[in-house]
């Protein structure tokens, strides 16, 4: 069972089963998505409440679940490379953060556009949307650390370190913002909450959360591959795999 | 190799980012033994003191204090090392005196008067009251070695301690070095050029 | 040589230190009116309005000033070479850090605290309020210490570090700014701030049990 735990952490292995993995993941993710999209799009009747614009659910509250989960990984992999000494943990560290920076921005964006039909606004600092923006702070902390040592192993372990701190906050960020946000909102305020669900709603959604996953796995393979080469360029297997 | 008497380093091998600084390093000292450690600039003698003391770890290979590794005896080794670095490590603020209280006192209750002798040792007794700030570089690294000598540390590591001293101050470092070790204590000393060191000091010269 | 000694000469060291240079002590605190200035003649506002902002602008002055001192936790020990001593004491790092930190809360926090009472006059908070206002700020001080050392260990050494650690401590020290100010703005409505104050001890409880061990994990990988 060491064995294989030890094959995991090696940059062949893990080089050469992202690239396998990679289409896999990204078939998945076109199925899922499909369905969703068009599920969601055409067959899904508009909410009583919010009419067609909820719609917009389909990508914001997967972008959101996915901001929330990456950031989980970049902290496990990094708690993993700091703690074991395992290179390739700082490696799927570094490859998910701009990721799941992404896709903090894209809760953000649709979010914000889903607000305009609600609130009336574009920002109107929702507790979610604000959990999400300092959610985006705690990313751009963690990349800037990273980016600003010279060394990179130095780099990644303090990355390692913040990342930890920040996915203990997280919670308690969240629950912040909330107590914050219910001091000064008064009930009439609609909140980007989910609507009542029926079927028809419902499966669209579970498929775009499978899809983004998927697709968060393949973008996440291929940029550890990058991430991989990088690392170890100096190794004698990144060279015949590079002139392969 | 013996290292159940004293220190030992085995097979260390460090990395700067991408470049290679130690290559399998290898080295031993025990008891009335100095290890001078000479090499070109860049050839990694700061890196190898520090891995020595504990401060870095190196990717590969390990150092051991009386044939235990020092991840497991910590502390022990701290007390029995006194390691001084290329900056004389004194608060600029405080007078040489009270630097040496504060760095001393974490070990031992130090006695004022000890301390001053320790000064005195070094020339530069008539500086215990004044802020180190005022303190030629040359004063300093002799106050730096007072704090060696008050550390009563049996093991010494010096990276470069006669940078900006005087001919008179090189020969008393020298003859305190000397002292140390023929008193039962051990010293590696990392130096550029040729030291007045005791005879029977061994030379490690490190490949750039 | 015990654990608590080390930290009594520690924290003697810094205050010592401190005081030898005291325009660099009374900077941050300067800073915090400055701050608090900025917020009336920004807003133009009358006071009875005013006041209605002041714990959000106290609380957010406090947070910035308290930055300000935050980099030079460790920077000056690393930067003369003092650091590594410390380091190879004998003692454990995270008793250092404990004692540094809380040292830095006597000279930067509790200072903040002190001068509370000038910039509370200034916004309009009601004398009512003062006591909430000066636990909330006492909590959050030293939360805020104690979150900063994780920072100021981590950036130690880099370019242009402050911006950096400003960047990495002002996110995870919302919380902190959240029921700080929320506290005292319920006290200055007559409310109870009593919810506020005890999520915001036991946040300054769980940051001042694990952050020592952060900010001491952190010190050493930025020393290596």
């Amino acid at each position: 069972m060491w064995t294989w735990f030890y094959r995991l952490a090696s940059p062949p292995f893990v080089y050469r089963t992202a690239g396998t993995l990679t289409p896999w993941f990204m078939a998945a993710a076109a199925v899922a998505i499909g369905y969703g999209t068009i599920a969601g799009l055409l067959f899904a009747p508009p909410d009583y409440q919010q009419g067609d614009a909820f719609r917009i659910i389909y990508v914001h509250a997967p972008s959101a679940w996915l901001s929330l989960f990456a950031y989980t990984t970049l902290a496990v992999a990094g708690a993993i490379g700091l703690i074991w000494r395992i290179k390739m943990g700082h490696a799927v560290s570094a490859a998910t953060a701009p990721i799941g920076a992404s896709f903090t921005l894209a809760a953000l964006l649709t979010g914000s556009l889903w607000g305009r039909p609600m609130w009336g606004t574009y920002w109107a600092w929702d507790p979610r949307l604000t959990s999400e923006l300092i959610l985006l702070f705690l990313y751009v902390g963690v990349m800037s650390l990273r980016a600003a040592f010279d060394d990179p192993g130095r780099g990644d372990r303090a990355a390692a370190l913040l990342g930890i701190v920040g996915v203990v906050n997280v919670p308690i960020i969240h629950y912040s913002v909330v107590w914050w946000n219910s001091l000064h909102q008064g009930a009439t305020v609609a909140k980007i909450g989910k609507p009542a669900m029926p079927g028809s709603m419902l499966w669209p959604l579970l498929a775009m959360f499978l899809g983004f996953m998927c697709f968060y796995g393949a973008v996440l393979c291929m940029r550890l591959r990058g991430e991989v080469l990088n690392r170890e360029r100096q190794s004698a297997w990144v060279r015949e795999a590079i002139q392969s | 190799m013996n290292t159940a008497e004293g220190l030992g380093v085995e097979a260390v091998h460090v990395w700067r980012g991408e470049r290679h600084v130690l290559k399998g390093v290898t080295l031993a000292i025990r008891p009335r033994e100095a290890l001078h450690v000479s090499g070109r600039n860049g050839s990694g003698k700061t890196t190898l003191l520090k891995v020595a003391c504990g401060l870095l770890r190196p990717e590969q290979g390990h150092v051991t204090w009386l044939g235990r590794s020092i991840s497991d005896v910590r502390s022990e080794y701290q007390h029995a090392l006194a390691y001084a670095s290329h900056e004389p490590a004194l608060k600029a603020d405080l007078t040489a005196l009270e630097n040496l209280r504060f760095m001393v006192g974490l070990k031992y209750r130090s006695n004022g008067a000890e301390l001053i002798g320790c000064l005195e040792r070094t020339g530069v007794a008539r500086c215990a009251d004044l802020p180190v700030r005022v303190l030629s570089a040359g004063q300093r690294r002799r106050v730096a070695m007072a704090r060696v000598l008050g550390m009563r540390a049996p093991l010494w590591l010096l990276d470069e301690p006669f940078t900006n001293l005087d001919a008179g101050g090189s020969e008393i470092f020298a003859a305190l070095i000397a002292e140390h070790v023929s008193g039962g204590g051990m010293a590696v000393v990392v130096a550029h050029h040729e030291l007045v060191l005791p005879t029977a000091a061994r030379r490690l010269e490190l490949p750039g | 040589m015990s654990a608590t000694r080390a930290m009594i000469l520690v924290v003697a060291r810094e205050l010592r230190l401190s005081f030898r240079r005291p325009d660099q002590l009374l900077q941050p605190l300067v800073f915090f009116l400055i701050v608090t200035t900025l917020f009336p003649l920004g807003l133009n506002l009358q006071l009875s309005l005013l006041k209605d902002m002041a714990p959000g602008v106290l609380w957010t002055a406090a947070l910035l000033s308290s930055l300000l001192s935050l980099e030079s936790l460790f920077k000056g020990d690393a930067d003369d070479g003092t650091l590594e001593q410390l380091v190879l004491s004998g003692h454990s790092l995270t008793v250092i850090v404990i004692a540094k930190t809380a040292a830095h809360w006597l000279l930067s926090g509790a200072a903040l605290v002190l001068a509370s009472p000038l910039v509370a006059i200034a916004l309009g908070i009601p004398v009512a309020a003062f006591g909430t206002m000066f636990a909330s700020l006492v909590l959050g001080t030293m939360t805020l210490s104690w979150l900063g050392s994780i920072g100021a260990a981590l950036t130690v050494g880099l370019k242009r570090g402050n911006v950096l650690l400003s960047l990495i401590v002002l996110p995870l020290a919302m919380p902190m700014l959240i029921f700080g100010a929320g506290a005292t703005d319920r006290a200055i409505s007559g409310m109870s701030p009593a919810g506020a104050l005890y999520f915001l001890g036991s946040l300054c409880l769980f940051t001042c049990t694990l952050a020592p061990f952060a900010a001491s994990a952190a010190l050493r990988i930025t020393l290596e």
